[in-house]
């Protein structure tokens, strides 16, 4: 118990020492909470549009000014050539651009139907599907306007009709922020967890330090216990920080017991502080530690629901997902924090992490030995 | 009673175990010796001491410390050796007193507890007691190392090359605390790529290629140097060096300091030599038997080495 204590001094003072880190454990949180949920927003605005009127009839001006009205578009090209339509779509001047042809008007009275071209740049697949879907409900809005002048309509609707009215549960105003802020919290502890603690180990490696340490009598236990007991406590220290901030910045008022989402994220970072351990244990360097670091991290925030929901994720990547603990972690943290979720909602969530935990930790503590 | 005692041991590493770091070493250190491993960087003398403080295992061979082998009883050894490795490892964003209450702790013990034993060597850190260890001068760092090692009281000492990189005053210094410490009782190995220190030990070892040359006292090793050797000085020394190289009946020719120590071959002596002095046109030659040092031992052992591979 004395020799515990002793590493745990020592590598507290250590950390309250490296004037760097120290910053960083408490600056990260914070800089990234302020900054983040704002800028990744998945909500698509500001689409560039082109527009190539060759009819310039009463209609086809309709068409433009929805488009100039519409808070979606921003109305950046005007001319009435095909070619230097495709020249702003190539200098990136517009998202996409649509051309009315020159019997547009004449066309759509006499025969009551009556093309426009839209050319879209899908470079990004997402902002072009969406500029794309967006050109056609405006249309298919003009179109609706065009019938309603033509053909007067019944004063009664004689067809029945489903009218779908919704409202959005836990998160009441789709707001982006109170979606992306527990899921970065999640994201937070799962550095300071595991790559803080394994660069920590690789350090005392790279140092020589750990060959001192290895030829006295401390058990195995202590020193892994020494070296992981810190960050535990530093995670806490993060989650607190965050949950703050997420507070007075965001508004996020946790709408169940905080106290199950603290046991979760203990049991959460003694998991993946068993993963920094095993990680410390196959890297010598702590550029080593820190690509593999780099590698998981990557894998983690792809593959655990962060930005994009699992379900929508092919099989095997949704296998692999459900075996990454930061998976449980976010989904965790947006239950307690949006959806009010009792323990009992997330037990499969506590028996999935506490396996993991063991999983990790017995296969770290196995690897790892004090001489080669 | 022999406080090491080394069976057949050696280790290979590479992939396919390729690389010979220590090949059939056997060696035998009595209680209480200044025993010193000699050899030239990349000999094999890290990859001993790891074995023998339970760092790494040996591929074969056994080795016992203080009568405890160092694969079964790995937990008894770390208990009661002081292992210095070569690398500066201590923390160096911890304070000196802080370095040394932290290793004390480890052991179960105190500073104060075995204050006697390192008294002479922690007066010279106390006035920088709060700086932190990599603030230190490279011979404050040594000593400081030396002090946490010595802070559990061990009863045998694993140097590893503590002098190197440290000032040829701090070094004297160095061995004179050594040499203390064993008058304490304390069995100390220490390993240097300096031939000139091993007149410190009591008993030396060569170690060249992952093999033992030789082990014995410096003066042993010094007798037992089979031959006459020459001390040669003139005013041109390189090119008297070079005629001395083609000379047919020189046996080796090396240069120490101000002088060509020189070995003949067989059968060839004094005389050969005056004779081709003066035929060869060196003007001054000043010439006299000197006696060997271990430089000169450890250099015929390996000249003799190459002659039996060959």
């Amino acid at each position: 118990m004395k020799i515990l204590l002793t590493l745990l001094r020592k590598e507290f003072r250590q950390i309250f020492r490296d004037k760097a880190i120290l910053k960083l454990i408490f600056l990260m949180p914070t800089i990234q909470l302020l900054i983040l949920p704002f800028a990744a927003d998945s909500e698509i605005k500001n689409i560039n549009v082109g527009i190539i009127d060759n009819d310039h009839s009463s209609y086809s001006r309709q068409l433009v000014e929805k488009m100039e009205y519409s808070s979606y578009f921003d109305l950046k090209e005007y001319s009435n050539s095909y070619k230097e339509g495709l020249k702003w779509l190539e200098n990136n001047s517009v998202d996409l651009f649509i051309e009315i042809p020159a019997n547009f008007e004449s066309k759509l009275v006499r025969e009551n139907y009556s093309p426009v071209f839209m050319a879209v740049n899908a470079t990004n697949g997402v902002k072009g599907n969406l500029g794309a879907a967006y050109v056609m409900n405006t249309i298919a809005d003009l179109n609706k306007n065009i019938i309603a002048e033509w053909v007067m309509p019944p004063s009664t609707n004689m067809s029945p009709q489903i009218d779908i009215t919704h409202s959005h549960w836990y998160n009441p105003h789709s707001n982006y922020q109170k979606f992306m802020v527990p899921g970065i919290l999640a994201i937070l502890l799962t550095l300071v967890g595991s790559f803080l603690s394994a660069l920590n180990i690789v350090r005392e490696k790279e140092i020589g330090t750990i060959e001192q340490l290895n030829v006295t009598p401390i058990l195995k236990s202590h020193f892994i216990l020494g070296k992981l007991i810190p960050f535990w406590v530093l995670g806490y220290g993060i989650l607190t920080i965050g949950l703050a901030i997420s507070y007075i910045i965001h508004g996020i008022v946790p709408s169940s017991n905080i106290g199950v989402l603290f046991i979760f994220a203990g049991v959460y970072l003694i998991a993946v502080m068993g993963l920094g351990l095993l990680i410390s244990n196959f890297s010598e360097t702590q550029q080593q530690a820190m690509m593999i670091s780099f590698f998981f991290m990557m894998v983690f925030i792809m593959l655990s629901g962060l930005f994009t929901s699992i379900e929508s994720m092919p099989r095997w990547a949704q296998i692999v997902a459900w075996i990454n603990p930061v998976t449980y972690m976010v989904d965790v943290m947006r239950m307690v924090l949006l959806k009010g979720a009792q323990l009992t909602d997330m037990l499969f969530h506590f028996k999935a992490i506490i396996a993991e935990a063991f999983f990790l930790n017995i296969l770290a503590i196995w690897s790892y030995s004090k001489r080669n | 009673m022999n406080s090491i005692e080394i069976n057949n041991v050696s280790k290979f590493f590479g992939k396919k175990k390729e690389i010979v770091a220590l090949e059939q070493v056997n060696l035998n250190v009595p209680k209480g010796n200044l025993f010193g491993l000699i050899g030239p960087d990349g000999a094999g003398k890290t990859t001993l001491f790891r074995i023998l403080t339970t760092l790494m295992l040996a591929d074969t061979g056994t080795a016992k410390v203080l009568g405890y082998d160092v694969v079964k009883d790995y937990k008894k050894i770390r208990q009661i050796v002081g292992y210095m490795p070569g690398k500066f490892s201590l923390y160096q964003d911890l304070s000196v007193y802080e370095n040394l209450s932290f290793f004390a702790t480890l052991f179960n013990t105190s500073i104060k507890e075995n204050y006697n034993l390192i008294k002479d060597i922690y007066v010279q850190l106390e006035p920088f007691k709060n700086r932190k260890a990599g603030a230190l001068s490279g011979g404050m760092k040594q000593k400081l190392a030396l002090c946490c090692t010595l802070v559990h009281k061990p009863e045998i000492l694993f140097l590893d090359e503590p002098t190197t990189g440290v000032d040829a005053v701090s070094r004297r210094e160095f061995w004179e605390m050594l040499k203390r410490l064993n008058k304490e009782g304390i069995t100390i190995f220490v390993s240097t790529p300096y031939m000139d220190e091993a007149t410190m030990c009591d008993n030396i070892a060569l170690i060249q290629n992952a093999h033992i040359l030789s082990i014995n006292s410096p003066e042993g090793l010094m007798d037992s140097y089979p031959d006459t050797l020459w001390g040669l000085k003139s005013e041109k020394m390189y090119p008297l060096l070079l005629d001395l190289e083609k000379n047919p009946n020189v046996q080796s020719v090396f240069t120490f300091g101000d002088e060509h120590h020189v070995k003949m071959k067989q059968g060839k002596g004094e005389d050969d030599l005056k004779m081709w002095l003066s035929q060869s046109g060196h003007q001054e030659v000043e010439m006299k038997i000197i006696k060997p040092t271990v430089e000169d031992c450890f250099l015929d052992l390996l000249n003799e080495r190459k002659k039996v591979k060959a």
